[in-house]
Parts: C-alpha cells; structure tokens; sequence
C-alpha cells in the first residue's frame, strides 16, 4: 500500500549521506576519540569536524557546542545546569506554559530544591508576547526559557525579542530550538541567545544524537560528571557515528534550508487551505503564517484522534496527535490547553508535518481519504449527534 | 500494534453503532478530560434485550469495548447483561494495554446505567420520580482526571499525575522551603 509520511516532527528519515558518513565508525573507525593512540586521534578530527559544522549552522563557535543523547537531554541540561549554577544571584524560573516537558519538568523537580517559576501564558495561537515574559521577570529571576518553535502546533515565538528583554533585565535566556534549528535559520548571535537545545532527528539526522549551545562565558553545572569528554561538562564516551551523522545533517540542512523550506511551505499550505473545505468544524491550531514551513496542525470536532490516527494509518498515512488518548498519560496535550482550547475539543488534535520528498500528490492523497474517516468517527460520536441534534433546532 | 487483533476488527467494524430514538433506557459514562465518553441505548422485550446501540467518542479501545459490549449484550436477560463487567469484555477482546484498562474500558458501566435508566422508568411510579431529576440540572463531571501513571501504566491516584513508585517528593522534600505553592498546575 501506499505510505504517506506526514510526521516530522516524530522523526526525519536519515539522510542518505549522513548514513555513509557514519558507517565508518560503526566498522572498522572504531577508536575513542579520547585515546592518545592514532585510532583514536583520528577519530577526534572527525568529532570536532562535526561540532564545528553543527556550529556553523546556528552560527556559533564550535567551543561552544556540546554533544549530548537527545533534545530532552539538552533542555533537561539547560534548566537544571543554568538554574544550580547561578543560585547565588537568585531562584526563580520563567517559562512559557507551552514548553516541551523535558523544559517544565525539570523546573518543576527544581521547585523541590526551592527554586520557583512562573508560567507565562499564551494566546489563542500558541504565541508569548515578549511583554508577558518581562511583565514575570523579577528580583529573583534567574533563567528564561522560550522554544523557538513549538512542535505540536507549529507556532515560532517572538524569541529574539525576549532575549533582548532577557538582556536588558540581566537574566539568562535559553531557547529550546529542537523543532526550528535545521528548518528554519537559528543564530544564536543575532538571537543573542545564552543557551539552545538542538536535535538531529528533527532535521534528517540520526537519533540519539543532539546538541547544546551554550554561550562562551556562562557558568553550568555538568550534566553527566566524571568523564573529561565535552569540556567535563557532559561526561561519557562519544556517540562517535551519531555525532558524524548530526555533523552531516547540519551542513546538508544548512546548504539546503531555503529550498526544503520552500517546497514544505507549498505544500503546507495547501493542507491548511484545503483540508476545512474537505470537513466542517475544522480548526487550524497555532499561527497561521507564524509557524514553522514544514507544520500543518488542527483540531477536528466531536471526534478523538487515536481513532482518526489508526484510520489514517489503515490508509497508510502516518500523523501525529496530541489528544489525550495518544498520551501515555492518558491526558490531553497541555499545549493545547494552555491556548484555551477545552478538553473535547483538543482530544480531536492531529499534527500533520511534511519531510522532504513529500509532494503534492501525497496531499491530495490524504484530502481524499480524509472526510470519510471523519464520516465515520462522526456517525459513532454522541458529541457529533447532539452538535446535529442542537443545529436542527 | 498496541491493539489486539479482536479489538482491531471492533474497531474497523465496530457491531451496532447508532442511536435509538425511542430507547427504553440510556446510560452514559465518561467525559472528555479523559478522552472517552460512551451512550448506550436499550430496548426491553420481556426482560430481555431486544435490541442495543451505542454512540462512543473515544480512542481504538473505547470503541472497540463498546462494539464487544453491545455484542455480548443483545438477547440476553437484563439479569444476565449485568452480569457483563469490564474485566470480562477486556478479556473477550483479547485484553487491552493495561493504560486503556482505567480509561476506555467502561463500556460494561454505560450497559448497566441504560439497564438502570430502563428499570428506574417502569418502577411503579417512575414517572414522577423522572419529572423531578430533570427538573435538576444535568450532571457535570468536569474533574480533573488523572488516569495513568506515564512511567509504569499504573492507577494514579486522586490529582497527582504520576503513582507512588515515581513521585521523586519524598527523596527531595526534605529540601523544599515552606511557604512557596508550586507554579505548576496539576495537568500535565
């Protein structure tokens, strides 16, 4: 059957040149890059070739790149290593309600350490107005931290904004970019930006394998501690093929930015034009033209989107859901939530994000599938019989 | 696949969907902070279910427990029908991922409550006893449901969001300072 993939922002496919450029060192390169013999100096060339083209592609230096496991990872080290090691000026934390958990949970485990935080709130499209942020920074602030780009509803932050406000207060700025960096132009000196999360499964690289910014000069706490690989600051032996393979995703993606970005927008856009002419009671969730050029998100009334991802997935369509039913929690996404959507409407959320090689027939594929699965879902939903019911009256 | 392939096959093509205007009895559970919310309309001939139909909105599980339900349930004595409990329609649909158990296995609750409703209206004056509840307003369960430990699939409790065994509160209270109430809320 025909497969359609239409869930970047779960994975991206490797790309084909990132796997030849790793293969090496799961074969025969095998040395660790901290040993002093040549097997193993070789292969430290190649792990800091990589972190200078990961560094390229935010536009910092490459001492300022750390290699780690994952976005969450990165996030987890940015809250927890910037919150511990400025202690002395303060104790408080503020963060947009819309944060990745990997962003809230560890502010929230550091509330049991007496940090506090405030969450700043958004509105209906998933936005932070800058003046929210500077309105919760107070005495104690710390540490601000604002995503780039939210992954669930596509919306990209006013983040350079808040890092000037961030400045001027004198408080430290970390943006979680795990769903912008390698889609859309990062850079962090423009930005101004003290810490970012990266991850290179978000832009064709290989899993397991991401990245942390950290401005020259700014103080942490390690992460990972009695190893002397990243500066000492995030120990363990170097995920050496990963690394090679974010080094290559980040060269191709910055080469190829403008093009992909391009090609995704078009097409983007045509779901989001298209698909409420397909089916009433269709939302559009985050911004329509503020979001990222890959991300088409919705919700669909009366109708759960477990039920409509294992229809979709029946017709070979792979989406992604932030309804409660998809959670493993069981609860719905608090993304959508925090733009004011009520339960039973979130728990009809689908995310429908483009990879390169998407193509406009595979849209059209999906616009043809799509109403009668909604038909459907709708025939069995008692909500969908009393919106009829209330109509006919 | 996290299904069953019985509970696939009452999913794609879930056994007596759809509404009967005229109903003897319904029942309805669930509400959508959880996800799953289910209707069950009856008809009664000669204390037997003559006919069932349901409408569920909900995930791959909460339809395919319904479908199994309504299945178990047409022809038999209302006697026998609340006999049916969720455990049993788990069991016949080849079991369901233990997260789903809490949630989305309620199909056996919306059943009794029809056969209730039908049992309420033909006691011996039923009638005015219906005039009075809705005259009340209509029940609203809004709470906040936590349904499922993330970490183990385990039952959580009241409004924490994970089970005992993740809490990492009682390592790290010793530490906390008094007087300062968490910015987060209880959700997610």
């Amino acid at each position: 059957m025909k497969r359609v993939y239409l869930d970047h922002i779960a994975a991206t496919p490797l790309h084909p040149e990132a796997l030849e450029a790793m293969l090496p060192f799961l074969r025969e390169r095998f040395g660790n890059p901290q040993s002093l013999h040549s097997d193993g100096q070789r292969v430290l060339e190649v792990v800091e070739e990589a972190r200078e083209r990961v560094a390229g592609l935010i536009h910092a230096g490459e001492s300022e790149i750390y290699f780690t496991s994952s976005g969450s990872e990165s996030n987890n080290f940015a809250i927890k290593g910037l919150a511990l090691a400025n202690r002395s000026r303060g104790s408080h934390l503020v963060l947009s309600a819309v944060e990745h958990l990997s962003v809230l949970n560890p502010a929230k485990s550091l509330e049991k350490l007496g940090f506090t935080s405030t969450l700043v709130p958004v509105d209906q499209t998933g936005m932070v107005h800058p003046e929210d942020v500077d309105k919760a920074i107070g005495k104690e602030t710390i540490l601000v931290s604002v995503m780039m780009a939210n992954s669930e509803v596509g919306t990209i932050e006013p983040v350079a904004e808040i890092a000037k406000i961030c400045k001027g207060r004198n408080v430290l700025f970390h943006t979680d970019a795990v769903a912008a960096a390698g889609n859309i132009p990062v850079d962090v000196r423009a930005l101004a930006v003290d810490a970012l999360s990266l991850a290179g499964d978000q832009f064709y690289g290989p899993k397991g394998s991401a990245a942390f910014y950290l401005k020259k000069g700014v103080r942490i706490l390690p992460f990972i501690e009695g190893g002397i690989q990243e500066g000492g600051r995030r120990g363990g032996t170097e995920n050496v093929a990963g690394i090679v393979g974010l080094g290559k995703a980040a060269e191709i993606a910055q080469a190829k930015m403008a093009e992909r970005s391009e090609k995704a927008k078009v097409l983007r856009d045509l779901l989001i034009d298209r698909l409420p002419g397909k089916v009433d009671r269709v939302v559009l969730t985050g911004h329509r033209d503020r979001r990222l050029p890959h991300h088409a998100s919705f919700c669909i009334e009366f109708i759960e989107g477990e039920a409509m991802l294992l229809n979709l997935d029946m017709k070979g369509i792979a989406a992604s859901s932030g309804s409660a039913c998809t959670s493993k929690a069981l609860k719905a996404s608090h993304v959508l939530l925090a733009m004011g959507l009520d339960h039973a409407l979130a728990q009809g959320s689908l995310v429908f994000s483009l990879i390169d090689g998407n193509t406009a027939e595979d849209i059209g594929y999906l616009l043809d599938v799509f109403p009668p699965i909604i038909d459907r879902l709708r025939k069995m939903s008692p909500l969908y019989t009393k919106y009829l019911e209330e109509k006919g009256k | 696949m996290i299904y069953s392939e019985k509970v696939m096959d009452h999913f794609q093509n879930p056994r007596n969907v759809g509404v009967i205007p005229d109903a003897d009895g319904v029942g309805q559970v669930g509400n959508p902070v959880c996800g799953d919310m289910m209707t069950f309309y009856i008809k009664v001939k000669d204390d037997h279910l003559a006919d069932v139909k349901f409408q569920t909105f909900g995930c791959g599980a909460a339809i395919a427990v319904s479908s199994m339900v309504s299945e178990m349930a047409l022809g038999k004595t209302l006697h026998e029908a609340m006999d049916i409990t969720n455990d049993k329609v788990a069991e016949m649909l080849g079991g369901l991922p233990k997260n789903k158990m809490h949630c989305s296995n309620l199909g056996a609750d919306a059943l009794h409550k029809a056969i209730e409703d039908y049992e309420t209206k033909t006691k011996p004056g039923a009638k005015e006893a219906a005039a009075a509840a809705a005259a009340k307003s209509p029940e609203v369960h809004e709470e906040e449901a936590a349904c499922c430990c993330p970490y183990c699939d385990g039952p959580v409790e009241g409004m924490e969001e994970v089970c005992s065994c993740h809490q990492t509160s009682q390592i790290l209270s010793h530490d906390r300072r008094p007087g300062q109430g968490s910015a987060f809320p209880k959700g997610p």
